[in-house]
């Protein structure tokens, strides 16, 4: 009992912002809200919202790795493509009965780790330092969709799933869940939402708890400085491969949940544009701190959104001037230093 | 005769894709093997060289000398990226890449917005010769001497004039540099500006046998930085043999599979090379060496 009480402590640790009613209060109320809105909203709206949510898993998976970890990863995109085709594959093979659906998206994430452990492998081990890392993943992913966009004609298949080239894989069920006395669909309307919520706050909570621990702590030890981790006697390879593994197998799971909402996946969900934006929603809300890349992930999805239905082609200017004044006048973030601000915070101390 | 014109077929080949690595990584290996910046808005810049040169062109240039102006005219807006964003992001390499991301999607929209999603082309001149039972562009050798005359002309550059020396005293002790009166912060400067005229010089020489689009850069920027992870820190001993053997690679895997299967094996080389060489070609041939 006193183990998982300690275990749940860790919700609030050094490494995450916020603590006590100050904080908690108004996230709760934020919480609260997100719950209580489907109430009052119409259908159209419940889905965006949910499309917002689905991108989340990829920031909060980059935050770790790049925030926490100081290993930036170009690469989650192609974890994204390799979670929602492999979501394609299975289903439009096996079909949704059966708890199919929910297999599928445990498969796409377990397969996004696997091949996560394996290019992790030869990039830490082979000690590639924070730029390199970058580029090279960056390279994996652009690899990826220009593989994807040439799979055009019916030779490219996988049992009864055609890949369809450059104009990607459809037709996909959704999420569905076995039940007794009938399986429970989720299309993307208000049940599709309160479960991705739900897995949301799990990956949330979960992420707190993990930076807190022993793990966390230490990845952060390597961020701040590797040689001092390694002479504590740590091995900094591992550390590093870990949060790596963790955060490519949260970007699958966007995959999963994007391909879920809209019964589609195309290779340009892979392409340079594409692994540009998790970079810019974790860079503005703030790297450091999981809160904070998540709530600029969510404005940045809505500030971006806006800026494309109202004039599409300057969309991706005004996100690169975003990007470029966030890094030269709040290099850690907008709403990190917002939370500074608002809860009187010197710098956390490390 | 057909296996001489097989030979000569395959050595092409080799040739072709080895200058175009070179070409397309040198202007990013000089900034990032002088300033340890990699910069994202490399592709850009050669877009801008080649629609510069498309530009000079149209108005009645003939195409060296509208070559040499896409490229000059990239070289300056390198200097003024520099001055404006680059030398606040010293020693914060992860943020310079986030930068240089947003000063690539600012340029490759702002073109589109500003000029179109296409641009005419300037045509591949000189026409092209046989040899057994295929034909080979003249444009293509040129190409080839194009990259030797770059490595040699950089080498003497940076080996053989004032510049050089400052440029290389600065990457090596910055402080002393700047404490024996070099202007540390102008040659960063003119570093980066030399980065993007080189780029622009590659946009420039491709700009007559490619598409001009404004995404046209990201043709480029996979070879370039995969070149650059291959070769290491040092233009001369990393870029230039790793273009060589990525250029043997990718020719090898092309001619048997395709463009794609080339592009992939020269992946998987990198990822091979790196977890063998952590500090790429130029790193290993320091190390034998001494």
């Amino acid at each position: 009992m006193s183990r998982l009480r300690e275990f749940f402590s860790r919700i609030n640790g050094p490494q995450t912002f916020g603590s006590g009613p100050r904080f908690w209060i108004p996230l709760g109320v934020l919480l609260l809200i997100a719950y209580v809105f489907p109430l009052f909203s119409d259908d159209y709206t419940i889905g965006n919202v949910a499309y917002f949510f689905t991108w989340l898993f990829m920031a909060a998976g980059l935050c770790l790795m790049w925030g926490y970890g100081g290993t930036l990863s170009f690469g989650q995109t192609a974890f994204f493509g390799i979670g929602g085709y492999t979501y394609g594959i299975v289903t439009l093979n096996f079909g949704a009965d059966n708890g199919v659906t929910i297999y599928a998206l445990v498969a796409s994430v377990l397969l996004g780790a696997i091949v996560a452990t394996l290019l992790g492998y030869f990039l830490f081990y082979g000690r590639i330092n924070g730029v390199f890392l970058g580029i090279v993943t960056l390279a994996v992913s652009i690899l990826l969709e220009r593989f994807m966009a040439q799979t055009a004609g019916p030779q490219w298949r996988i049992g009864e799933a055609r890949l369809n080239g450059f104009n990607g894989m459809n037709g996909m069920p959704a999420l569905t869940i076995p039940w007794p006395g009938g399986d429970i669909s989720l299309p993307a309307g208000a049940g599709f939402y309160y479960v991705i919520l739900s897995i949301l706050l799990i990956v949330y909570f979960g992420i707190r708890i993990l930076v807190n621990s022993r793990f966390g702590n230490i990845l952060v030890a390597i961020r701040e400085n590797p040689q001092r981790a390694e002479m504590l006697g740590y091995d900094v390879r591992r550390f590093q491969l870990g949060a790596f593994v963790i955060g490519s197998a949260l970007a699958s799971l966007s995959g999963v949940f994007y391909t879920c909402w809209g019964q589609y996946i195309t290779p340009s969900s892979m392409s340079l544009t594409s692994a540009a934006l998790p970079i810019v929603w974790v860079a503005i809300g703030g790297r450091g701190d999981i809160t904070a890349s998540l709530l600029g992930a969510l404005l940045t999805l809505a500030v971006f959104q806006t800026l494309t239905v109202n004039g599409a082609q300057y969309a991706l200017i005004m996100m690169g001037v975003l990007l470029l004044v966030n890094v030269l006048t709040a290099p850690e973030g907008l709403i990190l230093q917002l939370f500074r601000f608002r809860f009187k915070l010197s710098p956390r101390s490390q | 005769m057909d296996i001489a014109s097989a030979i000569f077929g395959f050595l092409y080949q080799i040739g072709d894709a080895a200058a175009f690595l070179v070409l397309a990584s040198a202007g990013l290996a000089v900034v990032f093997g002088m300033m340890g910046v990699i910069n994202m808005a490399h592709g850009e810049f050669i877009m801008f060289g080649a629609y510069g040169t498309a530009m000079a062109v149209r108005a009645g240039l003939p195409l060296p000398l509208a070559i040499a102006a896409g490229s000059l005219a990239t070289g300056v807006i390198g200097v003024i990226i520099e001055r404006l964003v680059i030398c606040r992001l010293y020693g914060r390499p992860l943020d310079t890449i986030v930068a240089t991301w947003g000063i690539s999607l600012i340029f490759s929209q702002g073109t589109l917005i500003l000029l179109g999603s296409s641009f005419p082309s300037a045509g591949t001149p000189l026409g092209s010769f046989t040899v057994g039972a295929y034909s080979y562009s003249w444009y293509r050798l040129i190409l080839m001497l194009a990259a030797i005359v770059l490595l040699v002309g950089l080498w003497l550059l940076v080996n053989r004039t004032r510049f050089g020396i400052l440029a290389r005293a600065t990457i090596q002790m910055p402080q002393m540099a700047e404490a024996l009166g070099v202007k540390t912060r102008v040659v960063y400067s003119l570093t980066f500006g030399l980065g993007a005229a080189l780029a622009g010089l590659t946009g420039g020489l491709y700009a007559p046998t490619m598409t001009m689009v404004p995404t046209m850069g990201s043709t480029f920027i996979l070879e370039a930085f995969v070149t650059v992870v291959v070769g290491g820190a040092d233009v001369f001993l990393g870029t230039a043999p790793a273009a060589g053997a990525l250029g043997i690679t990718k020719a090898i895997f092309t001619s048997w599979q395709g463009q794609l299967t080339g592009q992939i094996a020269l992946l998987v080389a990198v990822i091979l090379v790196i977890r063998l060489l952590p500090r790429g070609l130029s790193g290993w041939i320091l190390k034998e060496r001494s």
